[in-house]
This record gives C-alpha cells, structure tokens and sequence, in this order.
C-alpha cells in the first residue's frame, strides 16, 4: 500500500482529475449559457460526441492538435446550429430534440468509427505539454498543475472571460433576460431569437472543445459513446453553478477528481469490479442533488419556445 | 415544458370522435415523416457504402417475413410494450423519465436472480408471480431517489432519471458479477432458469406469452389514462401542475405515483425478457431499450393502442437490425439513427401541421 500514497501517485492522482475536469468545465461553461438565455440543452451529449468524432478525426488526418480542436469545435457547432434551428427559430420541443440529437450522434459517430477505425484502431501521439515557468517545478503540484496543455489554461482562463461577459457587458444582461423575461428583451428592441441562437451556438463549440480534449488528450483515440455521460454532467454542473462560472470550475474540480481516483484504482489493481468503481462520479452528482437540488434554481423561461405575442 | 412543440400531448389527446378527414390527417403525419426518416437514414448508409435497399430488405425479410424472424419480433414486442407503458404513463403525467435503461435492467437482474431460486421451492405459477412483484418493487425503489426529489424538492427529473440510470446500468453489473453469479459455469452471468419453468409459449410457436401480458398492460395503461378519475387527476397535472394544485390534487403524491407506475411497468419489462425469453442475464448486457421507445411513444401520441403498432415496427427493426448487422456488417448502432431522425423529422411534422391548422381557422 506504500505506493498508493507515493507523491509521484499524488501527482498522477491530481494531474488526472484536471485532465478529467477541463471536458466537464467546458460543457458546463456553454450549458450553463446556454440556459441563462433559456434553453434547456439536453443535446450538449450529442454535441460534445460529435466533436469528440470530428476532433479525433481532425487531429489524426492534419498531425495537429489545434486543428484537431478547430474540428472538434465545429462539428459542436454544426449540431448546435441544427437545434437552434429547430428548438429557437421553429420553437419545437428541447427535450425531444435534445434527446434525438443525442441518440442520433452516438449513434452516427459509432457507425463512422465502424467503417473507419474499428480495425485500426489508431492513436494519436502524446499532446505536447506547456509547463508554466517556476510553477512547474513545484513538488508534487508543479507536475500535477502546471504541465499540460495549453488549452487547459486557456479552459481555467474561460472562466473569468465569462464572469467579465455576464457581470460587465449588454451581452450578458441580453442572455439573462433572454432566459428570465424574453417579452421584456424584444420590447427592448433586442432580437430573442439571434440571443438565444448566440447562446446555443456557443454551446455547441464549447462542448465540441470539451469532446475534441476528452478524445484527443484524454484517451489518445475515439471509441464509440466515449463521452459516457460528460455532457448530461455538464448540465448538472450548470444546474447547480446557478449561472456562476466559477462554481462550474469548482463543480467540475470535484467531479473530476472522483473520475480520477476512478482511473487511479484501477491502474492501482484495487480489487474492486471497475462497475462499483465507474459509478463513483454519478454517486458525487446525485449526492450533490440530493444536498442542493432544492437550491438549483434556473431561469423563469427556461425550456419554453419564445414566440412574440404569445401569453 | 411540452407546450407548443407536440400539442397532442395536453388533455384532449385521447378525443375520440375525430373526422375522416382528421383521421387522414393524422395518418400523413404520422406516415410521412416515417418515409421521410428511411430516406435521410438510406443517405446515410449510402455514405458508408452500403447498399439502403439491400438493407431495408434484410430487415423487412428477416423481421417480418420469415416464420422464425416474425416469431422473434413479436417475442420482442414483450419488453418493449412494457417499457413504452410505462412511458406512456410518465410522459402524459408531464414526467420525462429518461431513466428507462437502469430501470429496465434492474429489473431484469432481480427476476434473473429470484426466479431460478423460487422455482426450485414453490409451483412456477406462484414463483413467477413472486419474482415480477421484486423485480418492480426494485425498479420503483430506483426511482424513489428523483420522485422524492421532484415532488417535493423540485429538482428537474429528466438529469436525476438519467444519472439514476447510469448508475442502475452499473449496478446491474456488479450484481450479475458478484452477488448473483452462476458458480455452476464460468461464464459471468446469473444462474439460468430452466426451459420448462420459463412463460409459456402461445400455441405452437416460439413466441413468448409475454407478449399477451405486454398488450394487456399498455392497453390498461391507455384505459387508465383516458377512462378514469386517477388517469384524469394525472393528465391534470401533466397539462399544467399549478392548475392541479389550485383544483385540490395532492401534486406530491401523484407525481411519485406516477414515478412508482412508470418505474415499476419498466422494471417489469426486465423481468418479462429475462423470465420469458432469456433465461439468465450476462454480464454487460444492456439492450438499451429504453431510449430508443421514446420516439415510438411519441409516433403513437401517446395513445396505447397505436403504440402498440409502433411498438412492432420498433421490433421488427431491432430484429432485422440484428440479423442485417451480422450478414452486412452494418452495427446495431445504425438503429440509434434512424430512431433519431424519425423523432426530429416527426416533430418537424407536428409543427407544420399545427402551423396549417392555425393558418386554416384564421
């Protein structure tokens, strides 16, 4: 047992929950937009498979990680663009769609990968990491922080672009009203329609991001339904962050951490089935729930079409 | 949340005296964007390079007209009557309970765990019996966690369903891997109930009885919804909940009754696949039925009687899918989209006749 305590293992065990949680931060932060504006997007799973797919697909054809997430966050968009099509501008039904959406991209992106890879099976290279001068040198937290890839960085860095975006500026206060009154965001003159479709698309990108990083230098490589449930843990990070990014970042640390030490028992050959063990991150979330569901509160409009005129 | 996207939803979907002309109406758009969808679904296996007339008539052959393939897909039809019953209940009631698959497959491990044992000490008549009331109680029980926290709580279902349901996939495991594991074989699966103690089968076929069971219980699902005071209480809160409050219903109540009916119809399902067909449960086994129903559910608007008929081309589907993954090498997974597009473009459908429909009266 000496070795599960070793600060190499402390580190591997940190190191893993941040790479855990920056696919989790970056559904959460496009949910948690997404339902201030009031759309309750139950189709991030579908955008964030897809652009786990595209993003994998991307990397390994161009050799590059950059493009690799450029695609990622496309193939997030494209999907978004399809449900504010159908859920903003014709106003049907977000749960349905969202479900669909879903399905349709497991789906899809399971087909694909059965044609292309399912005899290969490639990998991609290691992703290059940036460590950050003097930090990294830290014992223990240097390695398990501040040695990644720069797009962990530029995640964690999301969030504060989101605080400024909510707390300083019109597109903030466009989105929440978009959410919370709609009626009194189209008397000012503001189309609901292109906000709430702003919100989604960016949903859609950053889930697309989310996906591209949990397949490219989380896994290395695309498997079918990989994202296993990351994004419906998006919409429970949003859901409980009440429309404050920063407790995405801290609910997203949390949950990360349990897929860590997931992942650490088992490489630890801890004698427990892997099944009791991957359900420790969903336990983290009902617990949560179960402790402040009550407080979760969520925009007035949320779920509901907006239709000019309509009581 | 169902307001303007499925107006079939609300209280008046069960109006019988529709016109002929209404009736036509209803059957293109439910016809047409099931044509619709198997085009969109053919691009796409065009794309990957498989002949889409080559495969739909696998499946049409296998699934509906070879003797062997018909009596599997109406074998089939047992589990997923189930299940689209207990979504029938849920979603009228205004509950999306995504949760189906963990539901399903607990129920399917307790019956698998309880039957081969009651069998061996009491009659099948009174064993069976026994084994389908643990098998819902367990699936009700799993559900207990998102009804308490809705009802009472208000926290939204369709995220605590869906987490419960991973949960329940994985539960379901670890029970078939360590608790309830055959030590006969050295397979990981539960013990297997023999042959002559499973449903019986109708007549001289192979198709499982369960099938009768299935019919009788969406049916009654249909004729508690539309026919009495407790199908109307829960209609109510499903149309619009503060309106139920204001009329005197215990909205608390109900909504964990109607988690409790839901839960329970799935777990059934489970336990009817496994008692009638299966036999045992391997480890890792998840049909994943839960999902792929909803759009069936929806087809049928709600109505048990139609879902029944889109119940049995959701199975002939899953049978031929099944037969056509092995001969074109096309993965089960081919199901998923097409099952999608049938609900985006079925939606699509709702709203443009709902857009006619508005247009006309004006």
């Amino acid at each position: 047992m000496d070795g599960l305590l070793s600060t190499s293992f402390l580190a591997a065990l940190l190191f893993g929950a941040v790479t855990a949680a920056i696919p989790l931060l970056l559904a959460g932060l496009g949910e948690q937009m997404s339902e201030k504006a009031g759309v309750l997007n139950i189709g991030i799973e579908g955008m964030m498979i897809a652009g786990a797919y595209l993003g994998f697909v991307g990397a390994y054809y161009s050799e590059s990680f950059w493009l690799g997430f450029l695609a990622g966050a496309a193939g997030g968009v494209a999907v978004a663009a399809l449900m504010a099509l159908l859920c903003v501008r014709i106003g049907l039904n977000q749960i349905v769609i969202g479900i669909a959406l879903t399905l349709g991209l497991e789906g899809l992106t399971a087909l694909l990968h059965h044609f292309q890879f399912s005899r290969s099976y490639p990998r991609l290279p290691a992703a290059a990491v940036t460590p950050i001068p003097l930090l990294s040198d830290i014992p223990v937290l240097g390695p398990a922080l501040f040695r990644h890839h720069l797009i962990v960085y530029l995640a964690v860095a999301a969030v504060w672009v989101m605080i400024w975006v909510y707390r300083r500026t019109q597109l903030g206060l466009n989105l929440q009203a978009a959410g919370d009154k709609p009626a009194a965001l189209d008397v000012a003159g503001i189309d609901v329609v292109r906000t709430r479709t702003a919100a989604v698309l960016f949903t859609g990108a950053m889930a697309g991001l989310g996906g591209a990083y949990l397949a490219n230098v989380g896994a290395g490589l695309f498997i079918p339904f990989i994202t296993n449930g990351a994004g419906f843990l998006g919409i429970v990070l949003a859901m409980l962050a009440r429309g404050r990014p920063l407790w995405v970042l801290a609910g997203a640390l949390i949950f990360g951490g349990c897929l860590s030490v997931t992942t650490a028992a088992q490489v630890a050959g801890v004698n427990i089935p892997t099944d009791l063990i991957q359900m420790l991150p969903f336990l983290a979330v009902m617990a949560m729930l179960v402790l402040f569901g009550r407080r979760a509160s969520l925009p007035a409009a949320l779920g509901i079409p907006y239709e000019r005129g309509a009581r | 949340m169902s307001q303007d996207a499925l107006p079939a939803v609300g209280l008046d979907a069960s109006a019988g005296r529709s016109s002929r002309r209404d009736l036509a109406r209803r059957l293109a758009i439910t016809v047409v964007p099931i044509l619709v969808s198997l085009v969109i679904a053919g691009c796409v296996l065009l794309a990957v390079g498989v002949d889409p007339f080559a495969y739909y008539g696998f499946v049409v052959q296998r699934g509906l007209l070879s003797g062997l393939g018909l009596q599997q897909t109406l074998t089939r039809m047992a589990p997923l009557l189930f299940i689209a019953a207990g979504l029938i209940v849920a979603f009228r009631a205004g509950i999306w309970n995504l949760g189906g698959d963990g539901q399903f497959l607990l129920g399917a491990v307790t019956a698998a765990a309880s039957a081969p044992l009651l069998v061996q000490v009491l009659p099948a008549w009174l064993a069976l019996p026994i084994a389908f009331v643990i098998a819902a109680t367990v699936a009700m029980l799993w559900s207990l966690l998102p009804a308490l926290l809705r009802a009472y709580q208000g926290v939204n279902e369709i995220i605590t369903t869906l987490m419960m349901s991973f949960l329940g996939v994985s539960l379901a495991n670890v029970l078939v891997k360590l608790v309830f594991l055959d030590p006969s074989t050295t397979v990981p699966q539960t013990r297997t109930l023999p042959v002559p103690d499973r449903l019986p089968r109708l007549f001289e076929t192979t198709v499982t009885s369960g099938l009768v069971f299935g019919v009788v219980a969406i049916v009654g699902v249909h004729l508690m919804m539309t026919r009495t005071a407790f199908g109307l209480k829960l209609r109510t809160v499903g149309a619009n909940a503060r309106a139920a409050v204001h009329a005197g219903l215990d909205v608390p109540v109900l909504v964990s009754a109607v988690f409790a009916l839901s839960a329970g119809l799935i777990g059934l399902g489970g336990a009817i696949d496994v008692v009638g067909t299966q036999g045992n449960v391997r480890a890792d086994w998840n049909p994943a039925y839960g999902l792929a129903v909803i759009p069936v559910v929806f087809l049928a608007r709600m109505n048990g009687y139609a879902a029944i008929g889109f119940v049995f081309l959701l199975s002939v589907l899953s049978i031929g899918g099944e037969s056509a993954a092995r001969r074109l090498g096309v993965p089960q997974t081919f199901t998923l989209v097409l099952v999608s597009i049938v609900l985006i473009t079925l939606a699509i459908a709702e709203y443009l006749d709902h857009r006619f429909d508005r247009a006309r009266r004006v």
